[in-house]
C-alpha cells in the first residue's frame, strides 16, 4: 500500500472535499467487517462511515467484495468479524426482514407471478399496513417513479426499463432508512442509463434517502454519487469524493482504475521547494508539485491524466510560457483516436515513452488538429503531476 | 416470419411408420373394444356390451375403486415428500454428503421394478405388515416420489434465487418468503408432478403384485389375471378407459409445465 503518502488534508482541500460535512452520528457505521468463502477473503476488514442523507458508491471491479459487503448490509451474508451500526444499533447478524434496509437487486428480482400494483405492495403488506394506507403508499410510488397506467401489468409485459422503476419503487416503498442499490442500471443500454442516472439522483435529493451504489462503473459512480470507496481485494482502497479520486489519487492502482492517466515511473532526484524534482525513464527529468517528502525508497510514479496534457507545434518562448510549459516533452503523433467531442493523440516521445494527450474539439472545422508523424511538444504544469509511490 | 416445416417423402414415411409402430396397436384396442362379437379377434359390428359388462363386474370394479385410491394416495404423499426433497437438496445449506444423497434419490429412476418390489416385499414380511391397500400405497409413493423431486427440484434450479432473498428482504421471515413467492412459481411443476406419480401408480403391474395382498388386486393385476385365461373384449373396454383417463391426466400435466413456462422461466421436464 501506498499509505505513507497519504494526501494531506490541505491537499485534499485543493480539490474539493466531501460535500457532507460532518453533522454528528453517522447513520451507518461498518467496524472491521470481514467475510471469507473457504480461504477467499471476500471482504477483508473494511471500516466506513455513511452519514444520513448520503448518496454513496462502492467502486470496483468484480470480485473486489462490493457486493457481498452490500448483500452483509442487506442481511443475506453475516460478517465473521466486525460490527455493522444502522443508528447505533448492531445489525450485523439480524435477519433481513428484520432490518430498516431495503435492497434493489441486480436482476430486479420482481416476482413474476404479481402485477406491478402486487409487486410495490408486497412489502406493505409485510409491514401489516391498513389497506387504504397500502393504496395510498402504491398510488404514490407508482408515480413517483413514474409508472401511471402500468400498475395491472405482469413484469414480463414491461421493458427493461418499466422493471428497473418498479425495483426501485419496491424497494422505496416501506420507506427504508439505508437504500441498497445493487448494479442498478447495469441492464440498461446507454442512453436509458443516462437519463436513469439523472432521475436517481433527483429522487435521492427529494427523498433524502440515504443510497448506497454499487458498481464497477467508475463514470456511473462519478456522476451520481457525492462520496465513492473504492475497494480492491476486499479492503476499501480510497474512500473520497469523486473529485478527489480523480485528482488525487492514493495510488496507482485508483489512479489507472478511475479514468484514463498517464505515468511514468522514475527516482526522486531533489527537492526545490514545493516541487518535487522526478528522473524518469520514459519521459525525462519532470517537476511536480509534492510539498511532501516521499517515504519508503526513492522510487516513485509520475501521473498525468490525459486532458491535462496540452499540445503545442512548438516549445512556448516567453518567459511565462517556458515556466508553465516547464514539463515539455518532444515527440511525434503515433496515433489519432476521434472520439466526436475530444481527440485523444498518442505522442511518441522522443525520451522514448508514450504519452497520451486529450485534446477538446471546440471547433467545428479542425484547423487545429494534428496529423500523424508531425512533431509536437507535449506539455503539462507540476501541478497537474500526481506523485505515487512506484 | 416461421418458414413453413417442408417434409420429404423419406421423411413423411418415416413420421407415419413411427407414429404407426406406436399407435396402431393402441387403436387396434380401442376399435375392439366396441365389438359387438365374442371372439375378440372376429369383428361383428359396432357395440357399447363390453363396456357394460365391465360396469356390472364387481371384481373388476373394485380392482379399478382400488387402483384409484392407491394412485391418489400415493401420488398425493409421493409428491408432499418429492417437493420437500427437491427444496432440501436445492435451498438448504450445503451439507457433506449431499452429492450421494440425491443420487441416492433418484436410484429408484434406474433401478428395476422388480428388485424395489422384492426388497419392500421382503420389509413387510419382516415387519409382520399386512398386505394390501396401505402397503400397495407405500411402496408406489416410494417409486414415484423420485420422479416428483426431479421435476420439481428442475423448475427450484431455474428459479432465481433473489426473488426469495427479495421476499426477505421485503419482510418475509425464510417461511413466509417460500410460502409466497416460491411455492406459487414452482406450483405447476408440483402439478406436473403429482399427475405423473398418479399415471405411473396406476399403471404398475410388477411392484403392485409383490406388494398386495389378497383380495386388495388393482386392475392391472386383475386384468393381467384375467388375460392369462384368455382374453375377453370386456379387457379393451377396460383398456380404453384407462388410456382415456391417462389422456386426460397427461394433457393437465403438460397444460400446467406449459404454464410454467410462460411465466418467464424454463419448464419443468415432462
Amino acid at each position: 500500500m501506498t499509505d505513507e503518502l497519504h494526501r494531506t488534508d490541505a491537499a485534499a482541500d485543493a480539490v474539493g472535499r466531501d460535500p457532507h460535512p460532518s453533522a454528528g452520528q453517522p447513520l451507518l457505521r461498518i467496524e472491521g467487517v470481514a467475510k471469507a468463502f473457504g480461504t477467499f477473503r471476500a471482504v477483508d476488514g473494511v471500516s466506513l462511515d455513511i452519514k444520513s442523507g448520503e448518496f454513496f458508491a462502492l467502486l470496483g471491479p468484480s470480485g473486489c467484495g462490493k457486493t457481498t459487503l452490500l448483500r452483509m448490509l442487506a442481511g443475506f451474508e453475516a460478517p465473521a468479524e466486525g460490527r455493522i451500526l444502522l443508528g447505533g444499533k448492531d445489525i450485523a447478524h439480524a435477519l433481513p426482514h428484520q432490518r430498516p434496509v431495503n435492497m434493489m437487486f441486480q436482476n430486479y428480482a420482481l416476482f413474476p407471478h404479481l402485477s406491478v400494483r402486487d409487486n410495490i405492495a408486497f412489502g406493505l403488506k409485510r409491514a401489516g399496513l391498513a389497506r387504504d394506507d397500502i393504496a395510498r403508499r402504491v398510488a404514490e410510488m407508482v408515480a413517483l417513479v413514474k409508472l401511471d397506467g402500468l400498475e395491472q401489468r405482469k413484469p414480463d409485459q414491461l421493458s427493461g426499463g418499466q422493471r428497473q422503476r418498479v425495483a426501485l419503487a419496491r424497494a422505496l416503498a416501506r420507506r427504508p432508512q439505508l437504500l441498497l442499490l445493487d448494479e442498478p442500471l447495469a441492464a440498461l443500454d446507454k442512453k436509458l442509463r443516462e437519463s436513469t442516472q439523472a432521475e436517481l439522483m433527483e429522487l435521492q435529493r427529494r427523498l433524502g434517502t440515504t443510497f448506497i451504489i454499487v458498481t464497477h462503473d467508475q463514470e456511473e459512480a462519478m456522476t451520481m454519487a457525492s462520496r465513492i470507496g473504492v475497494m480492491k481485494s476486499g479492503k476499501l482502497a480510497q474512500v473520497a469524493s469523486p473529485r478527489e479520486l480523480y485528482e488525487a489519487p492514493r495510488s496507482r492502482w485508483i489512479a489507472e482504475f478511475v479514468g484514463d492517466v498517464n505515468v511514468f515511473e522514475g527516482e526522486f532526484k531533489l527537492r526545490d521547494g514545493h516541487r518535487l524534482v522526478i528522473a524518469t525513464r520514459e519521459a525525462g527529468t519532470l517537476v511536480t508539485a509534492e510539498p511532501r517528502e516521499p517515504v519508503g525508497g526513492t522510487k516513485l510514479a509520475v501521473a498525468i491524466r490525459p486532458e491535462k496534457v496540452k499540445l503545442a507545434r512548438r516549445a512556448p518562448v516567453s518567459e511565462t510560457g517556458r515556466e508553465a510549459a516547464i514539463n515539455s516533452l518532444d515527440g511525434v503523433i503515433a496515433d489519432i483516436c476521434y472520439l466526436g467531442g475530444s481527440t485523444t493523440y498518442k505522442v511518441k516521445l522522443d525520451a522514448g515513452g508514450t504519452v497520451q494527450a486529450s485534446v477538446v474539439n471546440s471547433a467545428r472545422l479542425d484547423v487545429d488538429a494534428y496529423s500523424v508523424n508531425q512533431n509536437v511538444v507535449a506539455w503539462f504544469t507540476p501541478d497537474d503531476c500526481v506523485v505515487l509511490q512506484s | 416470419m416461421r418458414k413453413a416445416l417442408r417434409l420429404s417423402r423419406f421423411n413423411i414415411a418415416s413420421l407415419a411408420l413411427g407414429l404407426a409402430f406406436l399407435y396402431l396397436p393402441i387403436l387396434i384396442l380401442v376399435i375392439y373394444s366396441f365389438n359387438a362379437s365374442r371372439l375378440v379377434t372376429v369383428w361383428g359390428g359396432w357395440s357399447l356390451r363390453w363396456y357394460h359388462e365391465f360396469f356390472n363386474d364387481r371384481a373388476m370394479i373394485d380392482a379399478a375403486w382400488m387402483s384409484l385410491r392407491v394412485a391418489v394416495s400415493s401420488a398425493t404423499i409421493a409428491t408432499l415428500l418429492g417437493t420437500l426433497a427437491a427444496v432440501a437438496l436445492s435451498r438448504g445449506e450445503r451439507f457433506r454428503g449431499r452429492t450421494l444423497f440425491s443420487g441416492m434419490l433418484y436410484a429408484p429412476l434406474v433401478m428395476p421394478e422388480v428388485i424395489t418390489g422384492l426388497s419392500l416385499l421382503l420389509l413387510f414380511v419382516a415387519l409382520n405388515a399386512e398386505r394390501g391397500f396401505w402397503t400397495v400405497t407405500i411402496a408406489h409413493t416410494t417409486l414415484t416420489m423420485c420422479f416428483v423431486a426431479v421435476v420439481v427440484q428442475s423448475r427450484l434450479g431455474s428459479l432465481d434465487r433473489s426473488l426469495e432473498e427479495a421476499a426477505m428482504d421485503l419482510g418475509c421471515d425464510p417461511v413466509r418468503a417460500f410460502l409466497s413467492v416460491t411455492l406459487p412459481l414452482i406450483a405447476p411443476a408440483i402439478i406436473a408432478g403429482w399427475m405423473l406419480a398418479f399415471t405411473l401408480s396406476l399403471d404398475d403391474l410388477v411392484i403392485a403384485s409383490f406388494t398386495t395382498g389378497p383380495g386388495s388386486a388393482t386392475l392391472p393385476i386383475r386384468i393381467y389375471s384375467e388375460v392369462r385365461l384368455g382374453v375377453k373384449p370386456e379387457i379393451n373396454a377396460i383398456c380404453t378407459l384407462v388410456i382415456a383417463l391417462i389422456a386426460v391426466v397427461i394433457v393437465i400435466a403438460s397444460l400446467a409445465s406449459k404454464l410454467s413456462s410462460s411465466q418467464g422461466e424454463s419448464a419443468a421436464p415432462l
